[in-house]
């Protein structure tokens, strides 16, 4: 008989190792490179070698064929890989063919990893965008010029906003958050005060969203390492435990989203929930990807933090930033420490520095529980991981 | 000869049906002949049920914005314009353009009509505003 709630896969993996690297500027590095020192640091951080890899799982938004290259490029000779590409929950999804992978021995150390220059690279954004207008229509879309992927998320805030009456200043409250977490982690790309009248009077891009409701376009390359729970027992750093893991996919195009104020985390977290044996109640910090300020709303809401439409007042409460009742996104989000293209693998290694006790002066207190919400496209694709310390198994 | 199972339409495939009429200004959607439900994009299976019996019908072009934005550009680049979404009255949600209206002015709830400007060959579908929900007889 099948257990459909994965419940028995719950602990038995665990992030041994993580690193970023890069993260920012890096003229002079492709992909590949920050990718390469990101997974040299990550295994290390693991107490292994890059012999000991048996196991990649990876994604990019320009190569097709990048496990491949990956695989070339560092010379593992894999028994497992997955080159899901979902957007930037790619590397949060990445945790269940990687668990599954390790749990029926198909490999024993599985290394998920990725790279963007695309702050520096000499193919800018502009030109990803027609390319990728030929080589992936969407000619129902196209046409009328969405700023993509930030009109998506505006058209998602607008019927936030007439369905709840959430306001530009709740937004920007999630916006001030992420910037007063930044302020205490130097890795973090804007460390600046910011304030809600700052935000509120910041470039209009694509209504209600200005230019400080957006997250930043940086380099960086960040990479972790999954092992078997017994394994990581016996590696240097204290094990983070895949508790639960889901994801669900509901559109590709946003004139295809459902419901534009419930999102595909409603039954990612559901099933993650599941598999842990827990609830919003139970999780310490949330690292929820920032790529605009509404998603940070619509996650706390769809995640079980408050009820739906509350997002807005929950923020504007002080909350969700330091000192509040739920740490979210401690290392300054995708709006302040900074967005390489596909954010998810950089919040899941933010949940484990937490969960080591490794944030030093952004370290939120004693966390044994960490919800990880990935995002892709738009609004397209979730992915939750629920992660804990020993203390939560 | 091709057996059933390989043979494809003369005319091409659903989105190239679509675009075809479009292009003479007529605007057609589908809906499933199994299930009944309305759908767009145009494609080949009904997205509610799976089948491949699917049919075209001139929707009444009726429609209601369901969200909005404006996209700020530069005046010396045409200035800002609208993207929308619409739900038709028969049900299927698009992305669209209002027009008739400055773009700021736009508001969920609005209605809205639709029309076909074609050019070099294109059609493009669009929405005009309604001045009210019975105005749209105009
Ligand atoms: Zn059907």
């Amino acid at each position: 008989m099948t257990d459909s709630s994965l419940r028995h896969l719950r602990g038995k993996t665990a992030i041994a190792g993580v690193a970023t690297f890069g993260c920012g500027e890096a003229p002079g590095y492709s992909d590949m490179d920050l990718l390469a020192n990101a997974a040299r640091r990550a295994v290390a951080d693991a107490g292994l070698t890059m012999k000991d890899i048996d196991g990649v799982c990876t994604a990019s938004v320009l190569a097709t064929m990048w496990p491949m290259e990956v695989v070339e490029n560092l010379g593992i000779n894999a028994r497992f890989i997955d080159g899901t590409m979902i957007g930037g929950s790619s590397f949060v999804a990445h945790l269940m063919p990687a668990m599954l992978a390790l749990e029926s021995g198909q490999c024993d150390a599985v290394l998920v990893c990725y790279g963007s220059a695309q702050r520096t690279s000499t193919l800018n954004r502009k030109e990803v965008a027609a390319a990728r207008r030929r080589m992936d229509p969407q000619p129902y879309e196209h046409p009328y010029q969405p700023m993509m992927p930030l009109s998506a998320y505006a058209l998602a805030a607008s019927r936030h906003m007439h369905e709840f009456g959430t306001t530009r200043e709740q937004l920007a409250a999630v916006a001030v958050a992420a910037r007063q977490w930044a302020q205490r982690n130097p890795d973090a790309f804007m460390r600046d005060p910011l304030s809600v009248e700052q935000v509120l009077s910041s470039r209009m891009v694509s209504d209600p969203l200005t230019v400080r409701d957006s997250c930043l376009v940086t380099d960086g390359g960040g990479a972790y390492v999954l092992v078997r729970a017994e394994r990581a027992r016996d590696l240097p750093k204290p094990p983070v435990y895949v508790l639960g893991s889901g994801t669900a996919v509901w559109h590709r195009q946003i004139s295809s989203m459902p419901d534009l104020t419930v999102t595909a985390a409603k039954q990612s977290g559901a099933a993650a929930y599941q598999m842990a044996g827990m609830t919003a109640k139970d999780m310490h910090i949330a690292e929820l990807y920032d790529a605009f300020t509404i998603n940070t709303i619509l996650f706390l809401e769809d995640l079980g933090f408050c009820a739906k439409g509350e997002g807005g007042a929950f923020v504007e409460d002080g909350h969700i930033a330091p000192g509040g009742s739920l740490p979210v996104n401690t290392n300054g989000g995708g709006l302040s420490w900074g967005h390489p293209g596909m954010y998810g693998i950089f919040a899941t290694i933010e949940a484990v520095r937490q969960l080591r006790g490794e944030g030093g002066e952004r370290q939120a207190g004693q966390a044994d529980t960490a919800i990880v919400q990935g995002n892709g496209g738009t609004l397209s694709s979730q992915s939750t991981a629920i992660l804990g310390s020993a203390a939560a198994l | 000869m091709s057996t059933d199972d390989n043979k494809v339409k003369p005319e091409g495939a659903a989105a190239v049906m679509y675009a075809a009429r479009l292009a003479e200004g007529d605007f057609q959607i589908q809906r499933c002949r199994r299930c009944e439900t309305a759908f767009f994009y145009p494609r080949e299976l009904c997205p509610a049920c799976g089948s491949g019996e699917v049919e075209w019908f001139a929707p009444s072009g009726r429609g209601q914005v369901y969200a909005t934005t404006t996209v700020r550009r530069r005046a010396e680049a045409g200035g800002d314009y609208n993207v929308a979404l619409i739900d038709l009255e028969e049900g299927p949600r698009l992305m669209s353009r209002v027009e008739g209206i400055e773009p700021q002015a736009v508001a969920i709830g609005m209605a809205v009509r639709a029309r076909v400007a074609v050019s070099d060959g294109q059609g493009l579908l669009l929405f005009d505003a309604q001045e009210t929900e019975k105005g749209s007889a105009q």
